[in-house]
């Protein structure tokens, strides 16, 4: 069974974002790069599939050459190659346009299910997925937590939480996988993995090597125009409740809910 | 030229969902900014009978489409009816919720139509004829305001619980109309085979109007039945924080943060959490958040709307039979 994992480097959880001074990006100088949390989760499972069933895992990241990093973690963890899709007239691209240059890239390997992140944790877009089914005309399962290949490996069944309850769909392969988080725990290289990695194959690919056409991608095709990037808007700042015990500081905080906020 | 706002319903069991009313409600603002016409889109099963609710929240028109295979969402169906419809009437811009179907459609409609997409919205606006959206990046750290280029129609989603519903008007009516169904069998390559309801029918975070939540400072999975006295009491779903989660306490599905659920409710009550970065960004677009906490350091505080420093194992119980004299 060979399964494919779509990567996203993104800002570490823990960085302060700074916008720019267009105000129309964030400063990226200071950002630690890791691999998008949910893309972890999709490199687990392909890998214990590969475990269960044979084959290989490829992963495919897309964007500057720091991606690199990441798909070198993929590949310390157990995947078998990374393909790195890097093309200076990529930047600033959309959604639409980034799945569509991994599409291409994906078409032309064989694969029986891909994996991508329920969602990049920067942008927060959670298109990427789609957007790829949609290209290579496969189904999609997007937020899944749970997911059973069958025996013959000719289908898969897989859970997806929504608000209230859960469902359990069956879907024939070639289908695409979107990770959310209890999907699994997700290993950590070991120090052979790493060692390892750094002989694994990388391939390296421009858009002119996809047969893609490089005015179709970048800031200028965007279809989503950034008008400005601003910080949060600003809370007012809060009351601290006063009180010589917790049970006077309950007391005066279920009043001001009650009354004030009229919350409870 | 496209013309018209289209607002997607969302159905479940024959219902509609409360995201369908947010999303009525909004698109007749928006309709009325633009000088359009709202029509709202209503598929499902025997499913007709809803659509004249829709007119009193705003609807001019509703386009139904009945058909046993759109009883229950799958994207595949979904996809190509709304994809269908959408060709032949082309609408100026379409709204749907930013719940887990909405976020699903959306995102393969997008592709499909070739159009851009803005996810999980929490305003709209008009700008000479153009729909103007604010959606919160790299979860709530910052705010982007975005408009489209070339790309009809323009497409957004709108996070659950932030978009107000209007009084509906029972005088409003809309017309109803029967949409064509064309699906094909053999395209529809996916099926649900099974139904979970979640045990004692919690709401969803990301839909609850109130959260009580809890982190480390909870030390342990058994001290969460103060918090779950406290949400029981108010009509509460009780939330935690990654670190909550990540040491077992509580279900993945209970996280709120930038790794897990965003959360817009009208109160929200942080027990024992310091506010951590990414968990500030999960739930900062809150209506009401309290915060109780030893440290009076914790940068929850500088968040909160209300803060209480102190033990939460002595203010939580307190504050459950303080509140009993008002309900």
């Amino acid at each position: 069974m060979n399964i494919i994992v779509c990567l996203k480097q993104v800002p570490d959880t823990e960085s302060q974002i700074k916008i720019g001074s267009d105000e129309k990006s964030i400063v990226t100088d200071d950002i630690k790069w890791v691999m998008n949390p949910y893309d972890e989760f999709g490199v687990e499972e392909a890998l214990r599939l590969k475990e269960k069933f044979g084959g290989e895992v490829t992963v495919v990241g897309l964007g500057p050459k720091r991606v690199t990093e990441t798909i070198r973690t993929a590949l310390a963890m157990g995947a078998d190659k990374g393909v790195l899709i890097s093309d200076d007239a990529l930047e600033g691209s959309d959604s639409i346009a980034t799945a569509k240059a991994l599409a291409a890239a994906i078409k032309d390997l064989d694969c029986d299910l891909i994996f991508t992140g329920q969602r990049g944790i920067d942008d927060d877009t959670g298109i990427v997925g789609a957007g790829i089914a949609e290209f290579l005309g496969i189904p999609q399962l997007s937020l899944i937590v749970k997911v059973d290949v069958a025996e013959d490996g000719k289908s898969v069944t897989v859970t997806r939480p929504v608000e209230g309850q859960a469902l359990v769909i069956e879907s024939s392969l070639p289908a695409l996988i979107t990770a959310q988080k209890g999907l699994n725990e997700p290993r950590y290289a070991s120090l052979p993995g790493i060692m390892k990695a750094k002989k694994k194959p990388l391939e390296e690919k421009t858009l002119a090597d996809l047969g893609l056409d490089a005015s179709e991608f970048g800031e200028g095709a965007r279809k989503v125009k950034i008008l400005a990037i601003t910080p949060p808007p600003e809370r007012a700042g809060g009351k601290i409740i006063e009180g010589e015990t917790p049970q006077e500081k309950a007391a005066e905080l279920a009043k001001l809910l009650h009354e004030e906020a009229k919350a409870v | 030229m496209a013309q018209g706002v289209w607002a997607i319903a969302e159905q479940r069991d024959g219902e509609l969902r409360k995201i369908t009313y947010e999303i009525v409600s909004e698109g007749r603002r928006l309709a009325d900014a633009l000088g359009q016409e709202l029509t709202a889109i209503l598929l499902g099963s025997n499913i007709k009978d809803k659509a004249a609710e829709l007119g009193h929240y705003g609807a001019d028109k509703v386009l139904v489409a009945d058909d046993p295979r759109l009883e229950a969402y799958t994207t595949d169906a979904y996809v190509a009816v709304i994809s269908e419809l959408t060709k032949a009437n082309d609408p100026a811009v379409l709204l749907m919720g930013a719940s887990v179907q909405g976020k699903d459609l959306s995102a393969r409609l997008s592709a499909g139509l070739g159009v851009g997409m803005a996810q999980d919205c929490t305003a709209f606006a008009a700008e000479e004829g153009n729909l103007v959206a604010t959606r919160p990046i790299y979860a709530g750290k910052a705010y982007a305001k975005v408009t489209f280029e070339n790309s009809w129609p323009q497409m957004a989603t709108a996070r659950p619980k932030v978009m107000s519903i209007s009084e509906p008007d029972a005088s409003r009516s809309a017309e109803v109309i029967d949409a064509p169904v064309s699906l094909d069998d053999s395209a529809l390559k996916t099926k649900v085979v099974e139904l979970v309801k979640d045990k004692g029918g919690k709401v969803d975070l990301t839909e609850a109007d109130k959260i009580v939540s809890g982190g480390r400072g909870m030390k342990g999975p058994e001290e969460y039945k103060i918090l779950e006295d406290l949400a029981d009491l108010i009509g509460a779903s009780v939330g935690a924080s990654r670190s909550a989660v990540d040491a077992g306490w509580r279900p993945h599905a209970d996280q709120v943060g930038q790794t897990g659920k965003v959360v817009s409710p009208n109160l929200y009550i942080a027990c024992g959490i310091s506010g951590a970065i990414q968990h500030l960004a999960g739930m900062s677009t809150s209506k009401v958040i309290v915060a109780i906490n030893k440290d009076e350091d914790a940068p929850i505080f500088q968040k909160s709307d209300y803060g209480v420093v102190g033990d939460l194992f002595d203010v939580v119980p307190a504050l459950t039979e303080e509140i009993k004299k008002y309900l």
